[in-house]
């Protein structure tokens, strides 16, 4: 029997997931199509909205800077109401597990390379870590956890001038692990408080942890570990860290795998769950099929198996060049599925300037839209009537730079994900 | 204060490093000055290929009889470097049979072991070869890591007393009455190892004889002390791969022409090359149409190049000479042989001598023969040994045990760790300390590194050259900042933050010229992990203006508690 749907959405990212939702919200049918893992593994679970405008001025209040953005950047296309809207649906996904909507402020997280960044959002774990907050800071590293060395992070916060004093000490994660053990691996320890042989005989992972960190609290008011702090029961090895050794205890952000980007993952597949949001996931869309102005159907590939899925609307959330939603070749860039129009450069020479963190046209890479969010070809018409694009796969924002990624996909997938459900 | 050293020679190459080894292994005192790190200029940025001598065996028969010779010396002393593939020259449709047939000739009058197989034997050794490979002649040519030969024969020096120097930048030569008495030098941060961010001194280092082995720069050096060497620059871009998609070294059988070899070489492959004269070894173009006709050219030999995916592209340039009024216009029919200019025979000046031309294969015989000069000048009588003694890491290579129990190692990593650190393996890698895997594309773990770093200092890039560490699939995307933390605390925050922005600026600039595809896809991930996840971008210990703290977030609770003390109530209308 034909896969027939309202609403189908292509990606399982922040913005695929938050178009879903608002468009279920509409009363549609939906179905949302993704491919691999979605790159929240690879992002910190921060939620960032604007935290550097493009000329590199940092951001204390998005709101107000966001008026000022170039014409073609996603936040101007969708205007500023969307980015409220799409923070709003974002604290009802997560509830509890994300501060910062006390207040229109960026807060400053500390990253695992001893800087802080600027973002709206951030997850409960991180909260106690505000670089802000003025208490005094011991970091904490894992002598086999390469990406994350505290003493130099504290000596990195220090030279970035953070109103705490902030002191970083190196333990062994309590156990016999492997040397190249995964950080997912110290977080499965800690969800399951193993049993872990120390000198003082077996205990739990959690309390074993507590009393490797103890000796070296000296008077700090709060401690920072590495974000390995369990997967599925983090806050409560959160909460049984902060009992033993009587401080508040916080994570910092890493990169992939991420566990706050996978425990931000989970938030939005149970709320997809919740409403009625029909999940195909695993494999690619390949092809589709469009009758004059409108997309009929887009192709699945099952194993060489090519599987319609025919919907009304249709929301292209794929991702930029990292999720692989625009591609490229020697001779130019390409958005793969519907070969919709990406402005770029015809020398790829000047795809890049010289500088690793100069201003990177690659970087803005991605699909131009309108006002609706429908992309637009070379010549600023329509590609499809009843195709709307959301998150990574918009072109003209350096979502690196300005740290505007997480921003940029709830308040474009809120816009499609709306316009996509009234429609039908 | 000047030292009084016998012998000083300029430049941390191939040929230099062979120099001062020799030189110090009989006895002479040898100060080596190199303006960056070791193989900064020409030997760090060549194909790794060790001739067999069959690409010269019927332009230039004197060097591939050279390079053969050389090629079953450094099997031997250096066997921890070097990893016998084997090569091919293969014929496609139109390549010329006269040529074939000269070459096949031309190896067997050099000595160089040579057997014709047919297209179908060819491809049963590398299947990837395109299915109108004709035929092809196999010979004995390998691949040879340039960066851990180089730093071997370093070491070996310094272990003989010699003294090298890096980021030591030669500023004058000195000339008194006639004769060269010795160099001035500015060190990029001092004495030692190097660095950053220290003051910069100058140092005057007099010798008896000074041997100018800069190769592509030997002009601008004879220049310093007023004489003229006649060094043609030519460049040449080679293109790396991000997998094996041969084994055998590839080379096309035809006269000549660019882009006509493909080596493999640890983990990866690279294509090569061009051969177009430079005005300035420091300053040409690196261009796109290079880059494009490496690849078109090469996939017609291996068909899936056209859709691999490359990692990076680099320019070297070679130090080629010819005698004064030879007058060849194309760089490519200038000699491979190299030539020793005496410049008081030559010049009137005594008490220098240039190396210029050679080819890295042949690096320790130019070594020898320069080393003779010298010792003739300074009437030390020594014979060579450097053809017989191992390097250090190729002592006693073949009973090597299996480190992946002993280390706690998993496989891949103790096995590649071990071939690259060869008989070194069982000092480095018994450490007390967990030895985890910093560098994942390559398998580089922590003690590796550690001892790469106590031999480099703070520049990561002399680490990276000793270890392999940052040159895999993500260039450096996911370990940069791990190998920088390294450093830290023996160096301070500052110092290790200056040395990963070295590092990552340096692998950047080579992935320029390799952003389409997987590539560029890497290159925005690396640019989201350390933009976005770190913040590096507007790090602000890097800024010059320092953050009003106080107008960002400081936590739900904080905020609450600031509005009570204002009196003023929050109200967001809910």
């Amino acid at each position: 029997m034909a896969i027939e749907d309202d609403v189908c959405v292509i990606g399982g990212g922040l913005a695929g997931m938050t178009s879903a939702l608002r468009a279920a919200r509409e009363g549609a049918r939906v179905r949302l199509v993704s491919h691999k893992k979605s790159t929240l593994r690879h992002a910190s679970g921060l939620v960032d909205v604007l935290g550097y405008t493009p000329d590199g001025e940092l951001v204390a209040e998005p709101f107000g800077a966001l008026a000022a953005l170039p014409a073609g950047h996603p936040y101007e296309r969708v205007g500023v109401d969307a980015v409220r809207d799409g923070l709003g649906l974002f604290d009802e996904v997560v509830g509890d597990a994300y501060y910062g909507d006390h207040t229109d402020a960026n807060a400053l997280v500390p990253t695992h390379g001893g800087t802080v960044k600027p973002t709206a959002r951030y997850p409960e774990s991180a909260a106690a870590g505000l670089a802000s907050d003025p208490r005094e800071t011991l970091l904490v590293g894992f002598e086999t956890l390469t990406a994350f060395d505290a003493p130099l992070a504290a000596d990195h916060l220090d030279a970035a001038g953070v109103p705490a004093a902030t002191r970083g000490v190196t333990v062994p994660f309590p156990g016999a692990f492997r040397a190249d053990s995964r950080v997912t691996r110290f977080a499965h320890a800690l969800d399951r408080d193993e049993a872990i042989e120390t000198n003082a005989g077996t205990t739990g992972a959690r309390r074993a942890l507590a009393t490797a960190v103890d000796p070296h609290l000296d008077g700090a008011e709060r401690v920072g570990f590495p974000a390995v702090l369990g997967d599925d029961e983090s806050s409560d090895v959160r909460a049984a860290l902060e009992t033993r050794l009587g401080v508040d205890v916080f994570e910092v952000p890493m990169g992939p795998p991420s566990l706050p980007g996978l425990r931000l993952e989970r938030l939005f597949t149970a709320a997809l769950d919740d409403a009625g949001v029909r999940r195909t996931t695993g494999n690619p869309v390949v092809d589709f099929e469009a009758d004059g102005e409108r997309i009929q159907a887009v192709y699945v590939d099952r194993n060489g198996q090519r599987a319609p899925f025919h919907a009304d609307e249709f929301v292209l959330a794929t991702g930029g060049l990292v999720g692989k939603g625009i591609d490229s070749d020697r001779d130019g860039v390409i958005e793969p599925i519907f070969d919709c129009h990406v402005p770029h450069p015809d020398d790829r020479y000047e795809w890049f300037v010289d500088e690793a963190f100069g201003d990177h046209p690659f970087a803005r890479f991605g699909v131009d839209v309108d006002a609706e969010l429908r992309p637009l070809d070379a010549d600023g018409g329509i590609e499809y009537a009843n195709l709307r694009a959301a998150g990574g796969v918009l072109g003209g924002a350096d979502f690196a730079a300005e740290k505007s990624g997480s921003g940029i996909s709830l308040a474009t997938g809120y816009a499609a994900g709306r316009a996509a459900g009234e429609a039908v | 204060m000047g030292r009084e050293m016998e012998v000083l020679v300029i430049g941390g190459g191939s040929t230099g490093c062979g120099i001062a080894r020799d030189l110090s292994m009989r006895g002479v005192d040898v100060t080596l000055v190199e303006r960056g790190n070791l193989t900064h200029g020409t030997t760090g940025r060549m194909h790794g290929l060790l001739h067999s001598g069959g690409r010269y065996a019927v332009s230039d028969q004197e060097s591939a009889a050279e390079c053969i010779a050389e090629n079953r010396v450094l099997r031997e002393i250096a066997s921890h470097t070097v990893e016998m593939t084997g090569g091919l020259f293969v014929q496609k449709p139109g390549d010329p049979d006269e040529y074939f047939e000269e070459k096949l000739a031309g190896c067997r009058e050099c000595g160089i072991p040579a057997e014709v197989l047919s297209g179908a034997e060819a491809r049963e050794i590398e299947p990837y070869l395109a299915r109108d490979v004709e035929r092809a002649i196999r010979v004995p040519d390998g691949a040879i890591d340039p960066f851990r030969l180089c730093v071997a024969n370093a070491a070996d020096a310094e272990k003989h007393g010699a003294r090298i120097e890096t980021h030591a930048e030669v500023t004058d030569v000195l000339v008194e009455d006639g004769q060269v008495k010795g160099v001035e030098v500015r060190h990029a941060s001092g004495p030692g190892k190097r660095t950053h961010r220290d003051p910069g001194t100058t140092e005057r280092i007099e010798a008896d004889h000074v041997v100018n082995a800069t190769g592509a720069w030997a002009g601008q050096l004879g220049a310093m002390a007023g004489v003229e060497v006649e060094v043609r620059p030519s460049k040449g871009v080679m293109t790396v791969m991000n997998c094996r998609q041969v084994d055998t070294v590839v080379n096309r059988c035809r006269p000549k022409g660019d882009a006509d070899i493909v080596v493999p070489h640890e983990t990866a492959c690279i294509l090569g090359t061009t051969d177009e004269e430079v005005e300035d070894p420091d300053d040409y173009p690196e261009e796109q149409w290079e880059v494009d006709m490496m690849i078109d050219t090469l996939s017609e030999l291996v068909p899936i190049l056209s859709e691999a995916r490359t990692l990076r592209s680099f320019w070297g340039v070679r130090p080629l000479y010819e005698p004064p009024d030879t007058g060849t216009t194309d760089p490519t029919d200038i000699t491979r042989q190299f030539f020793l200019l005496d410049h008081a025979d030559r010049d009137d000046l005594a008490g220098m001598t240039t190396i210029v031309g050679g080819k890295f294969t042949t690096y320790r015989l130019m070594a020898e023969q320069i080393t003779d000069h010298v010792c003739g000048k300074l009437g030390v009588d020594a014979p060579c040994r450097t053809a017989d003694e191992p390097l250090p890491g190729s002592n006693d290579f073949s009973v090597l045990r299996d480190y992946m129990e002993e280390f706690g190692l998993r496989s891949p990593i103790g096995r590649r760790s071990t071939e690259r650190l060869g008989s070194k393996a069982d000092r480095v890698l018994k450490t007390d300390d967990p030895n985890p895997v910093v560098c994942t594309c390559e398998a580089v773990t922590r003690a590796e590194l550690e001892d790469a770093i106590d031999d480099a200092g703070t520049d990561l890039n002399a680490t990276r050259i000793r270890t392999r560490a940052s040159m895999g699939n993500c260039q450096g995307g996911f370990c940069a900042h791990r190998m920088a933390s390294l450093l830290h605390p023996d160096h301070d925050e500052a110092t290790t933050r200056a040395a990963l922005d070295d590092l990552y600026a340096e692998r950047w600039k080579g992935q320029r010229h390799a952003l389409w595809g997987e590539q560029l896809s890497q290159a925005m991930l690396n640019h989201a992990l350390h933009a976005t996840t770190m913040n590096r971008d507007h790090d602000p210990a890097a800024r010059e203006e320092t953050i009003e703290y106080d107008r960002f977030d400081a936590g739900p609770s904080t905020s609450a508690a600031d509005a009570a003390t204002d009196g003023e109530g929050v109200n967001r209308g809910d």
